[in-house]
């Protein structure tokens, strides 16, 4: 049994990586959860107290990306802003899969009226973009990691409620799923044991490019102010606060952008990865 | 066709006043005084007795609400406390600015995405084909702020040939007008290239398999034929959905991009607002994306409807 499990596993391994181009994206991902598990390592600068003698130092050998407006090492605050951004993009994510996927499983498959009233929430939801419904949340919730967490968590819900619906939807009059109600299972056990276990893998492909997409709304509220409460490092804030300091030193307010662009794109094709493998349908589709 | 189409209006009319409640209970949700809310804290007690008459916060929350809607519907959106102006005439002022730039982004991006969507469809697992794709995966995940910040280094600060801020609309002077429009234009536009470039790939890739491909070229059809009269007029239609549905983000994408080149449109109005609390404007702002955001779905949907007869049964 464990010798099965072992060999599929290394079958889905080997399918996931045939495409070179999978292998940089995981890369690229798994170089920026080391960076942030192992920033105080990676370092000898703390991410918080500048140095006053140091202020927009240009990039040289003792900052290798140089300094912050209080002195602080970029490359350092760099490597903590990784830590926000991981942090923040998977809670969120993880809060909004479970609020999205429970409202998709039971809007599909009890129908009526539940279905009625979450639809339209979701079409409510997907009437505004989801920066500015993030921003309003804002405005309510306050600023904070953990505000941002769940804001960020409840605008990305109707993706998954959608999906979910869709997949219910197919699933749920399939003669398997009919005979376990006429042998007597209840709703939940349904639900629970036969409809989501079949929809585990477009939910695992939404989620991983979630992630990304997570991470790079939280750089922009970060960058409009609306995001991470100083002094916490996060990219999205550095852009800002470096774009003032362009012409001292461009490095600050450039760097955390390629980052962000670097970490989004490696959950994305990732993403696109993982569907290549655990739904062949679409395979070669992107 | 008359009742798909009474329907779908139907729906968009109660996505709009949902939408509507959620704007109107933002000022009850914001932690502290809904007067204070309104008003700002920077008034006096008179000041304050009429507003709290004029919100008519003495009557039941579900009156006030459509005291408030009525208002909307007529017009009246209330004042801005930041600006000490009606919310109407505020946005009035800004929604061109902001509609200017988000449709001229619309155009030039749908045209370079459906090019190079084409592009790689025609030339899959070549390098072109390659190539352009990374660059548009990459191109879908630059933030649209950042962009801004590198154009602004390399073109204003460094090359000097843009200027670093500002906007001029083409009826003032066009020449002004088109400089500084280059660069927030190619930060709004950089993403979605990247998206419509992937949408019209994957849909060739969809349409070259099917049989009737295989006939058209077995005709003796040239290779162009075959891919402009028979393969690109079916891969394009989710296209079509797409651009539709980036109206959503023009607000959207012109919040950051507004604020960094110190553009007076509807972004930069609706951060200011969210950052200064300034609800009335806030709740006009959202109002008016969800308007237009659900007319532009109407729009596309009634016209799938008419494309395609099999969606009007869904």
């Amino acid at each position: 049994m464990k010798n099965e499990t072992n060999s599929k596993v290394k079958k889905f391994v080997k399918k996931l990586f045939k495409r070179k181009i999978v292998i940089f994206a995981a890369f690229l991902v798994v170089f920026f959860v080391i960076t942030a598990i192992f920033a105080p390592l990676l370092t000898p600068y703390d991410p918080y107290k500048g140095d006053f003698r140091a202020v927009l130092a240009k990039p040289g050998r003792a900052h290798w990306l140089g300094t912050d407006e209080t002195g602080r090492d970029v490359l350092t605050r760099i490597f903590y802003g990784a830590r926000t951004s991981l942090m923040i993009g998977v809670v969120s994510v993880m809060i909004s899969a479970c609020i999205g996927v429970l409202l998709g499983l039971i809007s599909a498959y009890y129908g009526g009226i539940i279905n009625l009233v979450i639809s339209r929430f979701v079409d409510v939801m997907m009437s505004l973009p989801s920066l500015m419904i993030a921003l309003a949340l804002g405005m309510v919730i306050g600023r904070g990691t953990f505000s941002l967490m769940v804001i960020l968590g409840i605008s990305t819900i109707p993706t998954y409620t959608r999906m979910m619906a869709g997949q219910v939807l197919s699933i749920k009059n399939r003669d398997y799923v009919i005979a376990e109600k006429v042998m007597g299972a209840t709703n939940g056990r349904i639900l629970l044991k036969h409809i989501l276990p079949n929809c585990f893998s477009p939910i695992l492909v939404l989620l991983t490019s979630n992630i990304g997409m997570t991470i790079l709304a939280e750089s922009s509220l970060s960058f409009l102010g609306m995001g991470i409460t100083p002094p916490t490092a996060s990219w999205g804030a550095m852009v800002s606060q470096g774009s003032a300091k362009l012409l001292i030193n461009p490095v600050y307010g450039i760097a955390p952008g390629i980052c962000v662009c670097l970490l989004v794109y490696g959950f994305n094709v990732l993403g696109d990865g993982l569907r290549d493998v655990l739904d062949p349908r679409l395979r070669g589709s992107l | 066709m008359g009742r798909y189409m009474f329907k779908r209006i139907g729906q968009a009319v109660v996505v709009l006043l949902l939408v509507s409640i959620f704007a109107y209970l933002l000022t009850y949700m914001i932690p502290g005084d809904p007067v204070y809310a309104m008003l700002g804290g920077d008034i006096t007690q008179e000041q304050y007795d009429i507003a709290y008459e004029a919100m008519h916060l003495d009557q039941p929350i579900v009156l006030r609400y459509f005291h408030w809607l009525m208002n909307f519907v007529t017009g009246n959106w209330g004042d801005s406390y930041r600006y000490s102006q009606p919310v109407a005439a505020l946005l009035g002022a800004r929604l061109p600015v902001t509609m200017y730039l988000g449709i001229w982004s619309i155009i030039i991006s749908t045209i370079i995405g459906i090019i190079l969507g084409v592009l790689c469809g025609t030339h899959r697992g070549k390098l072109l084909d390659s190539i352009l794709i990374t660059c548009a995966n990459f191109g879908a995940v630059m933030p649209a702020f950042w962009l801004a910040v590198l154009g602004m280094y390399i073109f204003a600060l460094k090359l000097g040939i843009l200027p670093t801020h500002g906007f001029v609309l083409p009826t003032e002077n066009l020449a002004e007008s088109v400089r500084t429009t280059v660069l927030p234009l190619i930060a709004l536009s950089v993403g979605s290239i990247g998206g419509t470039t992937r949408q019209m790939r994957s849909g060739m890739l969809d349409v070259i398999r099917q049989d009737y491909i295989r006939t058209a070229r077995s005709k003796g059809l040239t290779e162009r034929a075959v891919t402009w009269k028979h393969a690109f007029r079916n891969a394009v239609l989710p296209v079509v959905t797409l651009t539709g549905m980036s109206f959503r983000n023009i607000v959207a994408g012109a919040i950051s991009i507004e604020q960094i080149f110190a553009i007076g449109g509807m972004g930069s109005l609706m951060i200011n607002s969210i950052l200064s609390k300034d609800v009335a404007v806030v709740q006009a702002c959202i109002m008016l994306t969800a308007i237009v955001v659900t007319i532009s779905n109407l729009v596309v949907d009634i016209a799938y409807g008419v494309i395609d007869p099999r969606i009007r049964v869904e």
